[in-house]
């Protein structure tokens, strides 16, 4: 008889044995279903995890890798923090794709002037903008008491809209032919979001992502405002009780996140997307809810689990087109993973037990 | 007379604590058997293994003659044992019927039943309307859904854990009655408490155990409340000095208080006013769900009221939120220690800062002073003898005793002006529970006023200079504790809720 048993407190050694626990266990159930596909599992395993790292290929993967997960870690880490105080921003995906319109719309207003101020003005105009769609869900929430998780996921549908309708309209490229999508950003200097070492895929929206994963754990550690978030997800009665205010830590949690969507879409539509166009978005918003959770929350954990998840899928593209797999499997492969992860979780709170059943 | 239930030698331990060593002790048919003893002296462990909750390490129990060993509740019920939990497991929304229906192996139509369960309790004396929604019910009469749910069983042993813990005095007559007609007709109980007086004029037979062992047994009758006091607690108990000062000037108002109630199975504050002076105690008595909670909220600031209602020194602190009160030293310890007054998955440390931020100066333009937040914690623990590995340990991790030091420590240390507390020392033995109330007592003499919040009469009688009750959210006026009988006390919490002639016909 087999059983889980709570403990006192959590273990610190499985909360960061899990993990890797997990990659270790999505390896042998992805490499059973490798084989059963009639693939060698070593190599598949070898392609997504290795090759993009040390392969004969690398120089090219590695850049892919940081462009990749950049706006992953980026948005997971404002979402972590609404998420630990039980807040449920799940619409970051709306939030990306208004923060790319807005900080490309203040930019092209500016067309074609060189001054080195457009590329600041774009960024602050694309974390306003991920700011305000967030606060759409936030003030309805604590307004009218709507649920955020349905509001914020409703807006992901709408922005998409809009989307759509800027990129053959209001934003469409005057000589594009008639083409829908905006001019191309990377080739207008002043508001090129560019690589800031050639080759390493390093630019601007990574540099602000790391500067979160460092200011979010500085928060979440020093000050006040972690502790209050922190303590609200543990115990909204107890965080009543030390006199955090709920409304205001809506507004903020919605807000930051939101801000730090809108910062990632600016950063991808000004960098490696390069335009404003029907399909621009591709699903970052969604991927981050999974890289905030395989990090648990935590923010360097993100930065780790960002990296993950841009290796999976920078090499479960490598093993489509080298290997000849279904992209089917590689989405399996990856939803393996959070799979795990989570399964694996237990061990940090649980121990198990072998033996007769007691009851206490 | 032959025992119809007869226990051996039974021995239950658990890793790090022996809950029960050797028991033994007989109960006959019709016996009212007192099982005494302290918090964590296992008595509760004790009634778990003869229930079939817990299964004993080694011991027999023989049954009528037959060996007993329930691996189940089930089994123990089917054997005609029947336990009534100090915590009720009611279901609010549903109906007394439905509620009994649901812990019936076989439930009967729900006609039949609801005719029997009126059968049982006016034969008994237990007034109970079954479609009556047991939401709306108080305390006492949860409790009778929870008495009749076992009576239908036709038990031959009825266990009672605690029972009188949530009753007004009045409602304890009902109780009693009702268990001396049960015994009279042949059904033995097995009564759980820690309260003499209640041991001392129902039972005929008491065990007393202390840290797991069998330390007395006696006829309750026979003895003063005072030897049952020593052979519980086994050393001199030091009652808290109560030196009575001169009241001050009035340190906290409260002036037509009125709070809708926060949830539907919340209560509402109704036209609360009184006034604590400096140096005074001010005990609230009150079976428990009538206001307590709402009313710790609405001093503390968790809830905040419309103008003047609440002052200190005279000036409004109605709106004020828990942390500009905290910067007044209006400092309150909730009821509930974890998820309330502490965060069960949060370390010591982190809960020191919970209420400690403000006025211990715990953080500087909002960053986190840690280590000064460990050292206020380590003196909160050392101060108040709370035992644990270390301050990094999550509360969670504490007993119940020891994390209610640790709450109320961290008021106390706060130096209040206004201390506000729910329960001061619920679950927390004997000697540790006096070493709270005498830190209470310190406070008031130092020039605190203090509004001690609590069920048990008995701590209320020994520490407060003035009493008043809660009833339905509404607040008798404060009376000088002194001199106050028991007669009295009752009815200012509100009689036994419109059940005096229960008994008439059989008194």
């Amino acid at each position: 008889m087999v059983r889980l048993e709570q403990r006192p407190s959590p273990s610190a050694f499985w909360t960061y044995a899990t993990p890797i626990l997990a990659v270790l266990a999505t390896m042998v159930a992805g490499g059973v279903l490798f084989a059963l596909l009639g693939t060698n599992p070593v190599a598949v395993i070898r392609t997504i995890f290795w090759d993009p790292l040390f392969g004969e290929f690398a120089f090219y993967y590695r850049g892919q890798l940081l462009v990749k997960a950049g706006p992953l870690i980026l948005i997971a880490i404002g979402l972590s923090m609404g998420f630990r105080a039980g807040i449920w921003n799940i619409g970051a995906e709306g939030q990306y794709i208004m923060g790319a319109i807005c900080g490309a719309g203040a930019g092209l207003a500016f067309y074609p002037s060189e001054s080195f101020l457009i590329f600041p003005v774009m960024i602050i105009a694309g974390a306003l903008g991920g700011w305000a769609w967030s606060m759409i869900p936030a003030i309805l929430k604590t307004r009218f008491g709507t649920n955020e998780i349905l509001v914020s996921l409703m807006l992901v549908y709408v922005a998409e809209n809009i989307l759509a309708s800027v990129s053959s309209g209001l934003l469409r490229n005057p000589e594009g032919q008639g083409f829908p999508g905006s001019r191309n950003l990377r080739n207008w200097d002043a508001a090129a979001n560019t690589e800031i070492i050639t080759g390493s895929g390093m630019h601007w929206g990574v540099v602000a992502a790391f500067i979160a994963v460092i200011l979010a754990y500085i928060t979440l550690s020093r000050h006040m405002l972690g502790f209050q978030i922190r303590l609200t997800g543990e115990s909204p009665r107890a965080a009543r009780f030390a006199s955090v205010n709920p409304t205001a830590l809506i507004l903020i949690c919605m807000g930051l996140s939101g801000a730090l969507a809108g910062l990632a879409g600016l950063f991808e539509v000004a960098g490696p997307a390069g335009q404003i166009s029907i399909d621009f978005n591709s699903g970052y918003g969604f991927t981050a809810i999974i890289v905030a959770f395989l990090g648990r929350l935590n923010p360097i954990g993100i930065l780790l689990a960002g990296l993950l998840l841009a290796l999976t899928y920078i090499g479960g593209e490598a093993a489509q087109s080298n290997l000849g797999l279904p992209s089917a499997a590689i989405q399996l492969f990856q939803g393996m993973l959070l799979f795990f992860l989570l399964a694996m979780d237990v061990f940090a709170n649980f121990r198990l037990r072998f033996g007769r059943v007691g009851v206490s | 007379m032959t025992a119809l239930l007869k226990i051996e030698g039974l021995t239950k331990a658990y890793p790090g604590v022996v809950a029960n060593d050797d028991v033994s002790f007989e109960i006959a048919p019709g016996q009212v058997h007192a099982l005494l003893g302290e918090n964590g002296a296992g008595k509760s462990t004790l009634v778990k293994m003869i229930y079939g909750l817990v299964k004993p390490n080694s011991g027999t129990m023989t049954l009528r003659g037959q060996p007993f060993e329930p691996p189940e509740p089930r089994a123990a019920r089917a054997d005609g044992v029947a336990m009534v939990f100090q915590h009720f497991s009611l279901f609010d929304a549903l109906s007394v019927a439905e509620n009994i229906a649901l812990g019936m192996e076989n439930p009967p139509p729900m006609a039949e039943l609801a005719q029997r369960i009126s059968d049982v309790s006016t034969e008994y004396g237990l007034p109970l309307s079954p479609d009556m929604t047991v939401g709306d019910l108080s305390a006492g009469e949860r409790q009778r859904v929870e008495i009749i749910r076992c009576l239908l069983q036709n038990p031959k042993l009825l266990i009672m854990d605690e029972p009188t813990s949530v009753l007004t005095p009045q409602e304890v007559q009902i109780l009693f009655a009702t268990l001396r007609q049960l015994s009279a007709e042949g059904t033995a109980i097995l009564y759980i408490s820690h309260k003499l007086e209640e041991i001392r004029s129902l039972c005929d037979q008491a065990t007393v155990l202390r840290l797991g062992k069998v330390v007395g047994r006696c006829d309750p009758r026979q003895k003063s409340a005072a030897e049952l006091a020593e052979m519980m607690v086994g050393s001199e108990l030091r009652p808290p000095s109560r030196t009575p000062a001169e009241p001050g000037a009035p340190k906290l108002q409260v002036t037509n208080l009125s709070l809708p109630a926060p949830s539907a199975f919340g209560t509402a504050l109704r036209d609360i006013s009184f006034t604590v002076h400096a140096g005074e105690v001010l005990g609230i008595g009150g079976v428990a769900g009538n206001g307590q909670d709402e009313l710790l909220s609405a001093l503390s600031g968790e809830a905040a009221t419309s103008g003047a209602t609440v002052r200190l020194n005279g000036q409004p602190i109605s709106t004020l939120g828990p942390n500009a009160r905290r910067a007044l030293a209006v400092l309150a310890a909730p009821e509930e220690r974890l998820g309330h007054a502490a965060a069960p998955n949060m370390s010591l440390i982190e809960n020191a800062l919970l209420t400690g931020a403000t006025r211990q100066n715990l953080t500087r333009n909002g960053f986190i002073d840690w280590a000064a937040t460990r050292r206020f914690a380590e003196q909160i623990i050392t101060r108040f003898d709370v035992r644990t590995p270390g301050p990094g340990n999550a509360a969670r991790a504490l007993s119940g005793g020891n994390l209610q030091k640790f709450v109320i420590g961290r008021e106390v240390l706060q130096t209040p002006e206004v201390l506000v507390v729910n329960q001061p020392t619920w679950g927390v033995d004997a000697s540790a529970a006096a070493a709270i109330r005498q830190s209470l007592l310190d406070l008031a003499h130092n020039g605190a006023a203090l509004v001690v919040i609590s069920q048990d009469l008995d701590e209320l009688m020994e520490i407060s200079d003035r009493f008043a009750a809660l009833n339905e959210g509404r607040l008798s006026a404060p009376r000088p504790a002194q001199g106050l009988s028991i007669e009295e006390i009752g009815l200012m919490m509100g009689g036994a809720h419109g059940m005096e002639v229960a008994h008439h016909g059989t008194a």
